[in-house]
């Protein structure tokens, strides 16, 4: 009985997203990177090829954190204390990306020395966050736009209440914005409208839909980040872009990664649950259409990438 | 495909006869329609109308029971993604077990025991896949010694199969699998034992075949597994099934579909997908609690109604026993937040007044945002729950993440003392001994 497959016909793609810059691009990044550009829902190849794979960024801090889960720490050992030891051990991992995230007791100063030994600790192209309080965001990326004008970094992160002056500097810099909603798909498209209102190019935007961790609020983030992407191939201008999600921010903020003790034994072995929580959040989000994916756990970036592989196999 | 109310219309007497209890027969088609009355009610329809109404309900992906003393369904869903709905049977787990392990007994009755809470819901597994290769008799009267959960049966021995499904009766079990050139005695022995049988082939057009001619011998309860050599080849096949059954309403691939992650390069990855992406039953290799739960939170998650959060009574609750002098703590009703914060102080043994608010089921954090937990509603519920009549000590402890509030609160709640505490519940038993007393 031969079958006809049933195939959608979309009308709309998800933009290219290039980041970091060669020296032949003005940057100083061994190679850049592509996210983005599909024209199918996640990996259907029988509906249509996919142009480039979803990406695997590590988490590193500006300085050593001292309420991470001392799992992580045995996984990175001494490399934390240094951030641009850490991205090389990241590297080294198998990032294609790294994120630096930078806290509230940075200077301006301090915070673009580390950016700059980063830079040249790895050849890979970064994200950098600021630490989440909007005046002190401004105040540590914007030094550090200028400072690496040119290196087409995303900044981050941008929010309804805080976009305009990271939006700036990024213009200003030939910079990436990485712009945040909470979980819903109108304030996505709005905060994309304004930042594109800006003048900021539609090709410099990553859209961050928010997420949950795995037992946390997960179904929440899976399932608009599958509207956006199907808004997106509807042909949804203000959707289309390519999205980065937070799964090890996330999973490695839950009981179940961060305890090993006084427990209820049903949660098993801690070290493989905390890796499997960080795993399998990420796995689902890469399933709902993410391109970016930030983990914290050398473990978890291989597991995450090889199963990129298989999806992206034809 | 469920038929529009005209549709159905066309296939009643039309005389308008009313003893349906309808003024007409196509206010009566409506109803049936919406699936609000019985096509029963009414004496005239023609026997070929019923047999193409009766094909026009059956659901697109066919029901598929698993049956012992406990019970797993799957099947019958309606969309493709879960916002469009909801996804209602969630895809049972099960454990893999060889037949001639000699430690059988053993890891059936561990892996039966299992029992993991996740938000005041008691998380199992849902049965045992045996492998024949060894005794299946022996095998299954062991098993049922210790484990009285469905029991999916890997072989093909016709022999085997019906000495073991005689050990089974009373039970719906899962043949696994027939194939097209051995699915006949396969199909006859289901039908005997009353079991379902998994039929399995290398493209979705020999499946079609496949289980279309098994329906012809009478079988009703097929599985499909897809087969499919990577995560991308399974996950466009069972995309392509799921799609074909309720869009194309293609009755010969309207079964529930069988996945092995066992077999997978890396388990827990496979089984992910699996149950995000459309698998009915999903075999696993052994009894690992670290991966067993996770994928348990998964599928909860996964087949949550996305427009429904799952929410606790308001009120005010009892942890180990509280005194007068006992701790007030404020949280939402919201689950999740609810069961995180009551497990915490449950577990250190201190006791403790728990106030759940009325957030309308949202996160501490979004119900802020949301307008929902504010100082007037914590202050109301105080009151309406009467907690003063309860305690001795006038003191409040606010969630760490809500602690602009507390001014607020001061005003609203002038003869209790606010305090803030820390953000996350598991620091929660620590401040309670520290800062407390
Ligand atoms: C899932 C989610 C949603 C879901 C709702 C889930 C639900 N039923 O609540 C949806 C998608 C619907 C949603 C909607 C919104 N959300 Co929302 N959402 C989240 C998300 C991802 C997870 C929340 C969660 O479930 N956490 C898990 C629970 C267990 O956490 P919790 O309740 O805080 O409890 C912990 C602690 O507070 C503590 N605790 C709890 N009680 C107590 C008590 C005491 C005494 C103590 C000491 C401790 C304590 O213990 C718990 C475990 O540690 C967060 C971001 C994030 N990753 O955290 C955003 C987040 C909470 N949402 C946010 C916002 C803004 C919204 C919206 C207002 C967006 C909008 N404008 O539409 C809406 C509001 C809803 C509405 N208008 O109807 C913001 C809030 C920002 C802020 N700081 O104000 C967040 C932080 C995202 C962000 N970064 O922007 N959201
Ligand atoms: S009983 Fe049947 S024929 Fe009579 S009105 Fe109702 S639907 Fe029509």
């Amino acid at each position: 009985m031969p079958i006809e497959i049933p195939k959608d016909k979309w009308t709309g793609s998800i933009r290219a997203v290039t980041i970091g810059a060669t020296s032949a691009e003005g940057g100083t990044r061994a190679k850049s990177i592509t996210v983005g550009g599909q024209t199918s829902m996640p990996y259907l190849h029988y509906e249509a090829p996919m142009p480039n794979k979803p990406v695997i960024a590590i988490e590193i801090k500006s300085r050593k954190p001292d309420d991470w889960s001392p799992l992580l720490a045995d996984a990175w050992g001494e490399a934390m204390a240094d951030p641009a030891q850490w991205a090389k051990k990241a590297e080294e991992a198998g990032a294609d990306l790294i994120v630096v995230a930078l806290t509230l007791a940075d200077s301006p100063e301090d915070a673009v020395r580390v950016i700059k030994s980063v830079l040249s600790g790895t050849g890979l192209p970064l994200i950098v966050w600021g630490p989440g309080q909007a005046e002190k965001d401004n105040e540590l990326l914007v030094p550090i736009s200028e400072a690496t004008k040119g290196e087409k970094i995303v900044l981050g992160i941008c929010e309804d209440k805080n976009y305009r002056t990271i939006v700036a500097t990024a213009m200003a810099n030939g910079h990436l914005v990485q712009a945040r909603t909470p979980m819903d798909v109108n304030l996505s498209k709005q905060l994309n409208i304004l930042i594109s209102d800006m003048g900021m190019s539609k090709d410099r935007i990553l859209m961050d839909p928010t997420t949950g961790a795995l037992g946390y609020g997960i179904e929440y983030g899976y399932s608009v980040m599958e509207r956006l992407r199907l808004a997106a191939l509807q042909g949804d201008a203000m959707t289309q872009l390519p999205m980065i999600v937070t799964p090890g921010f996330e999973a490695w903020k839950t009981k179940e990664s961060k305890v090993g003790e006084g427990v209820p034994e049903g949660w098993g072995d801690w070290k493989a649950r905390a890796i499997n929580w960080e795993t399998l959040t990420a796995i689902a989000l890469v399933e709902s259409g993410a391109d970016v994916v930030v983990l914290r756990h050398p473990e978890s970036v291989k597991r995450v990438k090889s199963a990129i592989e298989e999806l992206v196999a034809v | 495909m469920a038929l529009s109310g005209i549709q159905i219309y066309k296939m009643l007497p039309q005389t308008n006869c009313k003893e349906c209890g309808f003024p007409t027969c196509l206010a009566f088609a409506m109803k049936l329609a919406a699936k609000q009355v019985e096509l029963s009610a009414c004496p005239y329809v023609s026997d070929e109308s019923k047999k193409q109404l009766a094909e026009s309900a059956a659901p697109p992906i066919r029901l598929v029971t698993l049956k012992a003393s406990s019970e797993i369904k799957a099947g019958n869903e309606v969309v493709m993604f879960r916002h469009e709905k909801t996804f209602y049977n969630k895809p049972g787990l099960f454990i893999r077990v060889k037949a001639s392990d000699p430690d059988l007994a053993k890891k059936v009755a561990t892996a039966d025991a299992y029992k993991v809470n996740y938000v005041g819901m008691d998380f199992t597994i849902d049965g045992f896949a045996v492998e024949a290769d060894g005794e299946l008799a022996a095998a299954i009267k062991t098993i049922r010694t210790v484990s009285k959960r469905p029991l999916i049966l890997m072989t093909k021995d016709t022999t085997l199969l019906d000495s073991a499904l005689s050990l089974l009766a009373g039970e719906s079990a899962l043949i696994y699998a027939a194939e097209s050139s051995d699915y006949e005695p396969l199909a006859d022995l289901a039908k005997k034992h009353k079991a379902a049988l998994a039929v399995k082939a290398d493209s979705l057009d020999t499946l079609a075949d496949l289980t279309q001619k098994i329906q012809a011998k009478g079988l009703e309860d097929m599985v499909l597994d897809l087969g499919g050599k990577n995560m991308s080849e399974w996950l466009a096949r069972s995309t392509q099934v799921r799609k074909l059954a309720i869009k194309s309403n293609l009755r010969a691939l309207g079964y529930p579909v069988i996945a092995f992650p066992c077999d997978a390069k890396d388990e827990g990855i496979a089984a992910a997908q699996a149950i995000a992406k459309y698998a009915g039953f999903v075999v696993l290799s052994e009894f690992k609690p670290e991966l067993l739960y996770p994928l348990l939170v998964l599928r909860e998650n996964i087949y949550t109604d996305p427009q429904k959060p799952i929410q606790v009574q308001p009120g005010i609750y009892e942890i180990n026993s509280p005194k007068p002098d006992s701790a007030v703590l404020v949280t939402t009703n919201f689950s999740i937040t609810y069961f995180s914060v009551a497990n915490e102080v449950e577990g250190s043994g201190l006791p403790a007044w728990l106030v759940v608010t009325d957030a309308e089921g949202m996160s501490v954090l979004t119900a802020w945002a949301a307008g929902k937990f504010d100082a007037e509603r914590i202050a109301k519920s105080i009151k309406s729950f009467d907690v003063a009549s309860k305690v001795s000590r006038k003191r409040i402890v606010l969630p760490g993440h809500v602690a602009v509030l507390s001014g607020e609160l001061e005003e609203e709640l002038p003869d209790w003392e606010i305090r803030v505490g820390p953000r996350e519940a598991v620091d929660l038993p620590a401040f309670m001994k520290q800062a407390l007393n």
